[in-house]
């Protein structure tokens, strides 16, 4: 069972390898290679699951050098849990992409260069969530980026040119911050190895274990997007292609989310650094959701209620007590699945109507019901609607910052409850004008000048949207309301996996074998 | 227990410098930095090898601490790879624009939009208030010349008056002579008509300076309406030429804001 740990990570590598060699032949087998790798990810992370839950965390040493000096990888109940949700979803999202190349009768360019760069993203994002040892941890991060710098800049235009550039400097510059960080750590404890680090780090004096602690979370921060270092990511998601935009989302800024669990809950438990975490969690809710309000192209909208809803999952981080724990992990896995399905539906209008802009769309409710319905269910789930997971996971998040009755929690939450207001309204600005409002611009080629024309180019195709996109976007909306429906059991692993997190008796252990 | 302190020096100056080119435009020198930053950072990891406290290179047998240098090139390679990149990115970047410069990103860039809007309202406002200060002050000057003018109706009817009075005085007190002299009502009127019929100048003059005063002093009345006439023209012609001018240059301000705009921002973003 340990040597599966190694699945997730090494067989996205191996089958881009390949299909790198294939090159730009045989299409059907280079979309079945992906499909299965992903496929087989899915199944493997599905019982890592489920062991790390009945055994305790499971480890395996790399390259055969014992733990603290070889690099291992570490899959607990957390890592599995946001393991299995991401390849799950980047498995839907890689059926979408296929049928999206073979419905637009793309040449060999997508196989060729856009798969292999996904499946290098999914591996690295694998071994971020895999990670023990906090420099495989920094090369899990280069390997996802440098996937992503390749899906951002896909087909080099003007716009994917200057906003992958503002992408790679940010992506660099928390790689750099990273580094130093490793390295000021590495002269201090002699060791870079988690389980190791956690018990060193409170061995260190607390100057220099705080700077270590403020570098890294800097260099996380602007990973996940929190707030002063948020404004790169509404800049540069919505030029991507509709698939890549849809992992980004949901993946990167949560592995820059996890990797600050991590920080927070095994590495400094209980520092005054949660405080902090809190008022930036306020400052990156309010400031996203009020950067959502103000736009009027989906795409851009939705990436700023990304920004804001980072906000929650740091909050409950910052609560550093098992329930804001575990509401955080909750709201990930949640927010995971609904944001990439928001992106992958928009990518549908998008590739219906040829554009994004609200003032564009129109009466997408009689024109394609079914995309409407599509969009409407995660976007609802999105702000937070009782009984789907987003209301749960919010709850689980208020009830954890009302039990703990300082007045910053208490403010928090109510912070969280006007975000999730304005996301409403925002969201439903978006629905009532894009799906909603009657029919507008154009059918058949024929112009037709409405009063609130606005200069966007009207709808110009009226494409048919194959069924397979339709079902794979489908099957991410039915999996985001499954949440709803297994919230009782997923609500408890992840309280299971907060109390293992508090705990950090069983990672160390796990990991170091009893030795010290 | 000896550090040496040349090479945190070395990575300080490296990773200094590595900052500031960061900060640059031009991508480029963006990428001059992280070249210099990634390998000051990587001296920072080497220096750092050996045991917590230890001189930065362990001499202990002849071998220094293997995990840092295996760190250190690991992180090498991944600079390298984003180095190609980003000279990729650069290169495509000057085949599209003709420059490695990274742009504003696009929020920057519609904030400065609504900035450049609210200056041309500004600007529009500005114009209108001027024009209307201009409108108010020309009603003012013809106010007070119309005031000025009726003064001096005024002063002039007053010196009429005075004229006609004075004619009178002069023919009340020829006729309050003769009746001294003994002459009876009826006496006087003869000797009055007499005398306008005869020579008596003083008497006709009279009569005949009160008719020419009073048409003067019509010509007089005409004339000035006619002057105020084409000065009021002269003021509205002013007034349309102001208005024209501010409309022009409202029309141009707009045109040259339309030039100004972002073409980016127009389209799909």
């Amino acid at each position: 069972m340990e040597r599966l740990i190694c699945v997730p990570v090494l067989l996205p590598l191996l089958a881009a390898g390949v299909k790198l060699a294939i090159g730009g032949r045989l299409r059907r087998l280079q979309s079945l290679i992906s499909l299965v790798t992903l496929a087989i990810s899915v199944v493997v992370s599905a019982l890592l699951l489920v062991a790390a839950d009945t055994r305790g965390p499971l480890v395996t040493e790399l390259g055969g050098w014992p733990a603290p000096v070889g690099i291992c990888l570490v899959a607990d109940r957390l890592s599995t849990l946001v393991l299995l949700v991401s390849s799950a979803v980047t498995f839907c999202v890689m059926v979408y992409s296929v049928a999206n190349a073979y419905a637009a009768q793309e040449h060999d360019a997508p196989m060729a260069i856009f798969h292999p760069a996904f499946l290098v993203m999914v591996a690295g994002v694998a071994d971020a969530f895999l990670s023990g040892d906090l420099f495989n941890l920094y090369v899990a991060f280069e390997l996802l980026l440098s996937g992503s710098y390749v899906l951002l800049t896909f087909g080099g235009t003007e716009s994917r040119i200057r906003a992958g550039a503002t992408y790679t400097l940010m992506a660099l510059a928390s790689s750099m911050l990273f580094l130093i960080a490793l390295g000021v750590t590495y002269a201090a404890t002699g060791t870079l190895s988690m389980a190791q680090l956690a018990e060193r780090f409170a061995t260190l004096p607390v100057q220099v274990a705080l700077l270590v602690e403020l570098t890294l979370l800097l260099a996380f921060g602007i990973k996940a997007a929190i707030f002063p270092m948020s404004a790169w990511l509404p800049d540069s998601y919505p030029t991507a292609p509709a698939p890549a935009t849809a992992v980004f989302a949901g993946l990167l800024t949560k592995v820059g989310v996890y990797s600050i669990i991590r920080l927070e809950a095994l590495l400094f438990p209980g520092g005054p650094v949660s405080t902090l975490l809190m008022w930036v969690a306020l400052a990156t809710m309010l400031t996203g959701v009020l950067g959502a309000v103000a736009q009027t192209d989906l795409k851009r909208m939705l990436s700023f209620t990304l920004v804001s809803h980072i906000g929650y999952m740091v909050f409950g981080v910052g609560l550093s007590s098992v329930a804001g724990l575990a509401g955080a992990i909750f709201y990930v896995v949640h927010h995971i699945t609904v944001q990439t399905t928001l992106f992958l539906v928009t990518g549908l209008v998008e590739r219906r109507t040829g554009t994004t802009s609200v003032n564009g769309l129109g009466g997408l409710m009689t024109t394609a019901p079914l995309l409407a319905v599509l969009f409407f269910v995660p976007a609802m789930n999105l702000s937070g609607i009782p009984p789907m997971s987003g209301f749960l996971g919010k709850l689980m998040l208020v009830q954890a910052g009302m039990a703990d009755g300082r007045p910053l929690p208490v403010a928090l939450v109510a912070g969280g409850l006007v975000t999730s207001l304005l996301t409403l309204y925002a969201v439903a600005q978006t629905w009532s004008k894009a799906f909603w409002r009657g029919p507008r611009a154009v059918r058949a080629g024929t112009v037709v000048e409405s009063e609130e024309y606005t200069g966007e180019d009207p709808t110009v195709t009226t494409t048919a949207v194959p069924g397979a996109l339709t079902a794979s976007v489908a099957a991410l909306v039915a999996m985001g309301l499954s949440f709803t429906v297994l919230a009782g059991p997923l609500s408890a692993f992840t309280h299971r996996a907060a109390a293992e997190l508090m705990a950090r008796e069983p990672y160390v252990t796990a990991v170091l074998g009893g030795r010290p | 227990m000896t550090v040496t302190l040349l090479p945190f020096l070395a990575c300080f100056a490296m990773v200094a410098t590595g900052v500031t080119l960061l900060l640059e435009r031009s991508l480029v020198r963006v990428l001059a930095g992280v070249v210099l930053l990634g390998n000051g950072i990587n001296l920072l990891i080497v220096t750092a090898g050996g045991d917590p406290g230890g001189p930065p290179f362990v001499d202990v047998g002849g071998r220094a601490d293997p995990l840092p240098q295996a760190m250190v090139l690991t992180a090498i390679v991944i600079t390298l790879g984003v180095t190609a990149f980003l000279l990729a990115l650069a290169h495509r970047s000057w085949q599209l624009s003709g420059s490695d410069e990274v742009q504003d990103d696009t929020e920057d860039r519609r904030v400065r939009l609504r900035a450049r809007r609210g200056e041309l309202s500004d600007a529009v406002r500005a114009r209108r208030d001027a024009y209307r200060r201009l409108v108010a002050e020309q009603r003012a000057e013809l106010a007070k010349l119309a005031a000025e003018q009726a003064e001096r109706e005024r002063l002039q009817e007053a010196d009429l008056e005075q004229r006609i009075s004075r004619v009178h005085d002069e023919l009340e007190r020829w006729m309050r002579e003769r009746r001294q002299e003994g002459l009876t009502e009826e006496e006087v009127h003869l000797r009055f008509e007499e005398a306008g019929r005869r020579e008596d100048a003083a008497a006709l003059d009279n009569a005949e300076r009160i008719e020419q005063l009073r048409e003067q002093h019509t010509r007089g009345r005409e004339e000035q309406a006619a002057r105020e006439r084409a000065m009021r023209r002269r003021l509205k012609a002013r007034q349309r030429e102001a208005r024209r001018q501010m409309r022009a240059a409202i029309r141009e301000e707009r045109e040259r804001q339309a030039l100004a705009q972002d073409p980016e921002l127009e389209g799909e973003d």
